[in-house]
């Protein structure tokens, strides 16, 4: 790799003994060179490869491991059975449930969160008045611990509460509904309350996404007579393609292991019934609560590979062009 | 790209060993003999749950300066960790280790049955004769095969707190003694345009101790203890306990969307609704003098209006109608604490400390001789119906452990919710003593 010239760098290796007396200090200072670049690469990695392995891989591994034994944490796990745990999470119902929650809050932020982000990003990008304090305002609550963000919610949206006050001083008071105990609908108020919670960080995504727009191709459609609309339609947004992809790709993963908000907006009954339960929460009840830790285990593989692979099939289909060289093949 | 591998290899092997070096130094505290009691300087690691700033955080670290001025050569360092986490992670995770801490919250029943199984706690029996014999029959939740391997600072019976006011108002004479009346009791309520029954189902066990509290009504003390050591749920009195609270349940004593109310802890939960005055009732354990005091508005009124009475009895049914549900907070030495750690117990749980425990209003003290100390009107007459009890039936879910535990009252909770049968409650029970 490094040796571009056969005829500089003996066959033996860098450290062989040669006849020629330049050939072989300017092989001796490459091989060197070489050296040194290994040793900086190794020095460089070595601390962020240690503790990934630690605690990344290792843990990755124990849960595998774990997740093959009947064990409720009380001693060594001895008891081996397979993938029975695996089995017994499909065959739980509640777990399906979780599943379908997943799914529908995975689908649902994409769906909602994206046209709202890409609407505000638009029309905070502009030039107007007071523009940094409502970047500011759209950006709060995703600075917001989830935990503060839930409890408010929590109490906001709770039976008599002031979300249904508001909503009966405006006349909606036949619409009110018991957001968080009616087991039909505490999926679409959690739904609500993520999009809250995190369309402030698609926004500042897509934002930032608007910014590296150079105003040349702007002010060009701009002379060519293109109206506001047509340049957010023909110029803006496919150059917004790559970020818009990035936040896709991070949104679904967040959705797919969303646990803070749910956890702490959605009480442990209607959980457990399965209305409000995702993967993360079911595997927490079910690991900590329930004391089976080799099923939760089982659990927190079993989301780790559904992750991977939509994050796998995400980069192979959608993110190929914009990583292209770097984890697929060559630009030619 | 050989010698990558070989480095990696390197490095996980030198990881591992690492690991294992640090697990295999961790254990090495023998216990002294008991001639030595005190001789050598010894520290005592000691978790406990009072994880809020409060009354009972700053008792307890009085209690532990208080040992170390009586005996120098005991240094006690204090952990103080939230209940779930204490119980459900920490706890787990430490006595899994070769370093668990020497003394640490343990509520018994079948969670101290496994940490007995596995080898983790102390046999204590002979050092706590005295004090297992004066705490009484409740000592025995802390006790496995016969053997004792903690004891209680904190113990009381399950009871409906209520609002005398209203009860006045709508003409209820007398404390309902059986369910009859306590239908009775929720129909007049009804009429004086209140909440007769606060329950904070979101939380799923204040929910499951009405269906406890029927299984009591319903099935024999022998049943009960059979079903607590040996996961046996065959007796249909389970089922007859599902049944009865649906009948209950159908009488719509609760206040609406009870399956998000949570339990404590915040003005909408159920406490504050018994608290603030819109709910007559709520079935709960005796720290919930403590509790409604923190959600209510008004702490002198709350002290005015509420009052205490037992669980009414089932007529004709197989349970004790004197027998009680009830739990309480104990403490437990790991296997290989050293022996001083058997003193500090029995120090905590010591009249003195007792007393003391009493006067900081967070819970019923174990030992009678510290009952004196309580003055509160309600929790007097919680801790005459402790005395006077002639069973305590442990919180099932203690008493069966985690796994059965968490199983049953998330099939409680499906019957609160009209999703459940009384059948599957036992067969949810029956799977999760499997798992």
């Amino acid at each position: 790799m490094t040796s571009t010239n056969p005829i500089l760098s003996p066959a033996g290796g860098a450290d062989a003994p040669s006849a020629g007396l330049r050939p072989s200090r300017r092989s001796s200072v490459r091989a060197a060179q070489t050296r040194r670049k290994w040793y900086e690469i190794v020095g460089l990695t070595l601390p962020a490869v240690i503790v990934y392995v630690m605690f990344v891989l290792v843990p990755m591994g124990f849960a595998v491991y774990y997740s093959l034994f009947r064990w409720r944490g009380i001693g060594p796990p001895t008891d081996y059975v397979g993938f029975d745990n695996y089995v017994l999470a499909f065959q739980d119902p509640i777990f399906l449930d979780a599943l379908r929650n997943n799914a529908i809050i995975v689908v649902g932020s994409l769906v909602v969160q994206g046209p709202i982000a890409l609407a505000v990003a638009l029309l905070l990008n502009r030039r107007f008045r007071g523009r940094a304090v409502f970047r500011l305002i759209v950006f709060v609550p995703y600075v917001l611990a989830e935990v503060t963000a839930g409890i408010m919610w929590k109490l906001l949206l709770t039976d008599n509460g002031t979300v249904d006050a508001l909503m009966r001083s405006l006349g909606l008071g036949s619409l009110v509904r018991a957001w968080l105990a009616d087991l039909d609908i505490v999926i679409w108020t959690m739904l609500f309350v993520l999009t809250w919670k995190y369309v402030g960080f698609a926004i500042i995504l897509l934002l930032a996404g608007l910014s590296n727009v150079p105003p040349e191709l702007t002010e060009a459609a701009a002379i060519d007579g293109a109206s506001w609309w047509q340049t957010q339609r023909h110029v803006m947004l496919p150059l917004l393609g790559p970020t818009i992809r990035i936040w896709m790709f991070l949104s679904m993963i967040g959705s797919l292991q969303a646990f803070e908000v749910i956890w702490v907006t959605s009480v442990p009954a209607v959980r457990s019934l399965g209305a409000s339960a995702t993967m993360a929460t079911y595997m927490v009840d079910n690991g900590f609560f329930a004391r089976l830790w080799g099923y939760g285990n089982a659990v927190a593989v079993i989301l780790f590979v559904i992750s991977f692979v939509a994050a796998l099939l995400f980069q192979r289909f959608l993110l190929r062009r914009d990583i292209d060289g770097a984890v697929t093949g060559r630009v030619n | 790209m050989a010698m990558k591998h070989r480095a990696a290899a390197g490095l996980a092997l030198f990881l591992t060993t690492a690991l294992l070096v640090a697990g295999c130094n961790g254990g090495d505290s023998e216990a002294p003999a008991e001639s030595e009691l005190y001789k050598n300087p010894v520290t005592l690691t000691w978790w406990h749950n009072a994880s809020q700033d409060g009354p009972l955080k700053t008792y307890w670290e009085k209690v532990a300066k208080d040992f170390n001025a009586l005996h120098p050569t005991v240094t006690i360092q204090i952990e103080s960790i939230e209940t779930n986490q204490l119980q459900r992670t920490r706890l787990p995770a430490a006595l899994l280790s070769n370093d668990p801490p020497d003394i640490f919250q343990a509520w018994g029943g079948g969670e101290m049955r496994e940490q007995v199984e596995a080898d983790y706690l102390k046999d204590i029996t002979e050092q706590v004769k005295t004090e297992a014999a004066d705490i009484g029959s409740v000592a025995e939740i802390w006790q496995v095969d016969g053997k004792q391997y903690g004891l209680p600072y904190r113990m009381g019976v399950e009871g409906v707190w209520y609002n005398k006011d209203m009860f006045a108002k709508a003409g209820i004479a007398a404390p309902p003694a059986t369910f009859d009346e306590l239908n009775d009791a929720v129909t007049k309520l009804k009429a004086i345009n209140v909440i007769p029954i606060a329950l904070g189902a979101g939380d799923k066990w204040p929910a499951a101790h009405w269906w406890y509290n029927f299984a009591l009504r319903a099935c024999s003390v022998d049943t009960l203890k059979k079903a607590s050591t040996e996961r046996v749920f065959d007796d249909p009195c389970f089922v007859k306990a599902g049944q009865d609270l649906q009948t209950f349940i159908a009488t719509n004593p609760f206040q609406p969307n009870f399956i998000a109310t949570p339990g404590q802890n915040d003005p909408t939960s159920a406490n504050g609704l018994l608290a603030n005055g819109k709910a007559a009732m709520e079935l709960m354990g005796e720290w919930n003098r403590g509790t409604l005091d923190t959600v209510a508005e008004d702490r002198e009124a709350l002290g005015k209006f509420i009052g205490w009475f037992p669980v009414p009895a089932i007529s004709g049914s197989a349970g004790d109608p004197k027998a009680a549900l009830g739990g309480g907070d104990g403490f437990a030495c790991a296997k290989n604490a050293p022996a001083e750690c058997v003193e500090f117990l029995k120090y905590l749980v010591s009249p003195e400390v007792q007393t003391g425990y009493a006067e900081t209003g967070t819970g019923l003290p174990a030992r009678k001789a510290a009952g004196d100390t309580v003055k509160d009107p309600a929790l007097k007459s919680v801790l005459d119906a402790t005395s006077g009890a002639s069973y305590v039936q442990l919180w099932l879910d203690t008493a069966f452990g985690s796994t059965v535990g968490t199983a049953m009252n998330n099939a409680v909770v499906a019957i609160f919710a009209g999703k459940g049968t009384p059948e599957q409650v036992v067969d949810a029970m029956k799977a999760a003593a499997k798992k």
